[in-house]
């Protein structure tokens, strides 16, 4: 690991929520795009930082829970400025900014787990872990956008607006950015799930073998094919299909951290 | 006391006492026309606009306290029990009720500080009251400097050139729920002036479509005209509550015209699309009830006053320029007050009764060459004494006079008909 891309990235990240942050509380335009700039500069660092760590394993960082947290990480806040792009809104920046530097820290406090050594090669497995954890990542992403959504509707219903409600985007793109983050989502579990069928299939000379992964995976899935359907549909627009992305999240952490660590044999960090 | 103000607003008051003091067109002009008949008002001007219902007046000499008088009227002319409306009413006399006028023209008395329709609504009372011969000498100095007054705020101060409305208020909250409304549809019910600020503003925001409903055709098809709109026959609510993302209403009507069944119906056919209703009329037109539908957002005008008061900080640094404005304008009243008193007219009658009589005598003594010069400075004197006591003395008479209403009609009709137009203060 090269500290100083460790120390980049966390300049970079730290100095993007504060100006995102700045932006969320004035309004004022040019701490935006310097806060986009910024975030630009701590996925850069971040991702030698996981290119460094990539070459000594000969594989993406799956194995553990540093890197598999990292790149979970990585891929949040590369997802989050795609999104920023596409939908030119910046008020979320704070939110998800705050949660990409909580991860990055975390992943270099948590503890290199040596019980584990990587076993799986090849470029068919690394899409197959990158894509499953983009999926993961898009979900959390539409998990806050949802979250922000309830918050803001919860105030304007109460006729309680503060600063901050002006601020944050219209609800109307909220649903409409976590719509595009689920998207992102399932063509990435579509994929991930896929190219590992494949992967055991080359391996074991059989694409199915029972893993509890597999069905929480399909599961996931659904839910989140239900949501993207369903969050268009008179009974669920609005606050209930943001409802419905919270719960759908909850059985991702499932999945990430119950399924993962005790359930299955072969997904520990992805 | 000479003038007298009472009335309640959005500070004294909640909005369903509001509600109730209301005064439709026709209510002010029976209130106005009645306060002459008891005689407890010589001069009157109702301003009843969403945030506020006020009687400016000039009493009878005779009545030296008359605020309880009109606070009773109030509460026998709108059938409301006089100790709810006590609390909620204020009053104030002469200088404090002209102040409280500027300040309220100027905007500095409004739920939103600085906000634009208040001016309109003063000048629209004043032509109304002006229109019935409700008022008189007094409250039409005392309303045309306040007109001024909110002219030169706004235009003087950061009140005047940034103006913000319960209208632009309630059209940004539109925009946290359906993001920029250009792809929106917008229906306006009502065609009043609040309605044509609403549409106002929902236009420069670049609304798509904008549907217009009105009881009176006459008046949605003018301002259907006037803003690229399409009128839609009122009560179609079924039909015409399908199409719009915003509902501005603003409708004169005693009960809701939108009424939480008939919107339940709609959110169920619009697929539960999200609707914003804004309600600016008093009494509601909007069921409080309807709120509590799914996706629904209801604002009336109390609701609306969370956004005051964010704007509202960032104006109060301009208040201290336009209270100067305002005192300077309520000098100048009191000054006009203290001229009713006498102390130009007499200097400038006597100043124009010697120049006159001095051309007059010397035109006509042309004649009289064989008149001596100290016959001459006689017929002078005799001339001057004469006019002096034919027009200075009475003039000077109406100083004594207490009814303020009575010595300036006598001052107003002494430089009317003595004075030429350059001699007039």
């Amino acid at each position: 690991m090269n500290h100083a891309y460790f120390i980049l990235a966390v300049l970079a990240y730290s100095i993007s929520l504060a100006l995102y942050l700045g932006f969320l509380n004035t309004g004022k335009k040019p701490a935006g795009p310097a806060a986009t700039l910024f975030l630009g500069l701590g996925i850069l660092g971040h991702y030698f930082a996981l290119l460094e760590r990539s070459r000594g394993l000969h594989t993406v960082p799956y194995h553990d829970l540093y890197g598999s947290l990292s790149l979970f990480g990585w891929l949040l806040a590369l997802t989050y400025l795609g999104l920023e792009l596409v939908h030119r809104e910046r008020s979320v920046g704070a939110f998800v900014v705050a949660i990409v530097l909580a991860v990055f820290l975390a992943s270099h406090l948590a503890p290199p787990d040596r019980l584990s050594p990587p076993a799986a090669h090849g470029p068919i497995f690394a899409l197959h872990v990158v894509l499953s954890i983009l999926a993961y990542a898009a979900f959390a992403l539409s998990f806050v956008l949802s979250l922000i959504y309830l918050g803001e509707e919860r105030l304007l219903r109460s006729r309680r607006l503060g600063n901050v409600v002006w601020r944050l985007p219209p609800l109307d793109l909220l649903e409409r950015m976590s719509r595009s983050s689920v998207l992102i989502g399932l063509f990435s579990i579509a994929g991930g799930t896929a190219l590992g069928f494949i992967w055991v299939d080359r391996l074991h000379g059989q694409f199915w073998y029972y893993d509890p992964k597999y069905v929480i995976t399909l599961l996931v899935l659904a839910l989140y094919a239900v949501y993207f359907f369903a969050a268009r549909t008179a009974a669920w627009r609005g606050a209930r299909a943001s409802k419905l992305c919270i719960f759908n999240f909850v059985i991702v952490v499932l999945s990430f951290t119950v399924v993962n660590l005790y359930l299955s044999q072969s997904h520990r960090y992805f | 006391m000479e003038i007298v103000l009472v009335g309640l607003n959005h500070r004294t008051a909640p909005l369903e006492v509001r509600e109730r003091l209301s005064f439709t067109a026709d209510q002010a002009r029976r209130a106005a026309d009645e306060l002459r008949a008891r005689g407890l008002l010589e001069e009157t001007l109702v301003l009843s606009t969403c945030n506020r219902s006020e009687v400016y007046g000039v009493p009878p000499e005779a009545i030296h306290e008359c605020a309880p008088g009109l606070s009773s009227f109030l509460s026998e002319f709108h059938a409301v029990k006089h100790d709810l409306l006590s609390v909620s009413l204020y009053h104030h006399y002469d200088q404090h009720a002209v102040r409280h006028l500027f300040r309220v023209a100027a905007g500095l008395d409004s739920m939103m500080l600085g906000e634009a329709e208040i001016l309109g609504q003063v000048r629209e009372a004043y032509k109304f009251a002006q229109e019935h011969r409700a008022t008189g000498p007094v409250l039409n100095r005392l309303f045309q400097g306040a007109l001024e007054v909110g002219k030169r705020v706004r235009s003087e101060t950061e009140l005047g050139t940034r103006p913000m409305s319960v209208a632009s208020a309630g059209v940004k909250l539109a925009e946290r729920i359906f993001g920029k409304l250009k792809e929106r549809t917008a229906l306006v019910l009502g065609a009043g002036s609040v309605s044509e600020l609403v549409v106002s503003q929902l236009r420069d925001r670049g609304i798509a479509r904008l549907l217009v409903m009105n009881r009176s055709v006459e008046r949605a098809a003018s301002l259907a005209k006037q803003f690229g709109g399409t009128v839609v026959p009122w009560g179609s609510w079924d039909e015409a509550l399908l199409a719009p993302d915003v509902v501005v209403s603003s409708v004169a009507a005693e009960e809701p015209v939108l009424r939480r069944p008939a919107l339940e119906r709609v959110m169920s056919a619009r697929g539960n699309r999200a609707l914003f209703l804004m309600d600016l009329g008093v009494p509601r037109n909007i069921e409080a009830a309807a709120s509590e539908l799914y996706n629904v957002y209801v604002y009336n005008l109390d609701d609306l006053s969370d956004i005051v008061q964010q704007n509202r900080s960032a104006r109060e640094s301009e208040i201290p320029r336009a209270e100067l404005i305002i005192d300077e304008h309520v000098g100048k009243f009191l000054s006009w007050q203290a001229s009713v008193d006498l102390v130009g007219l007499v200097a400038s009658l006597r100043e124009r009764v010697h120049k006159e009589r001095s051309e007059f005598l010397h035109e006509r003594l042309n004649d009289m060459q064989h008149l001596r010069a100290e016959d001459r400075e006689r017929l002078q004197n005799i001339v001057g004494d004469l006019l002096e006591r034919l027009l200075i003395e009475p003039a000077q008479q109406i100083r004594g006079e207490r009814e303020l209403r009575r010595k300036i009609q006598n001052v107003e009709a002494l430089r009317d008909l003595f004075l030429n137009a350059k001699d007039k203060p």
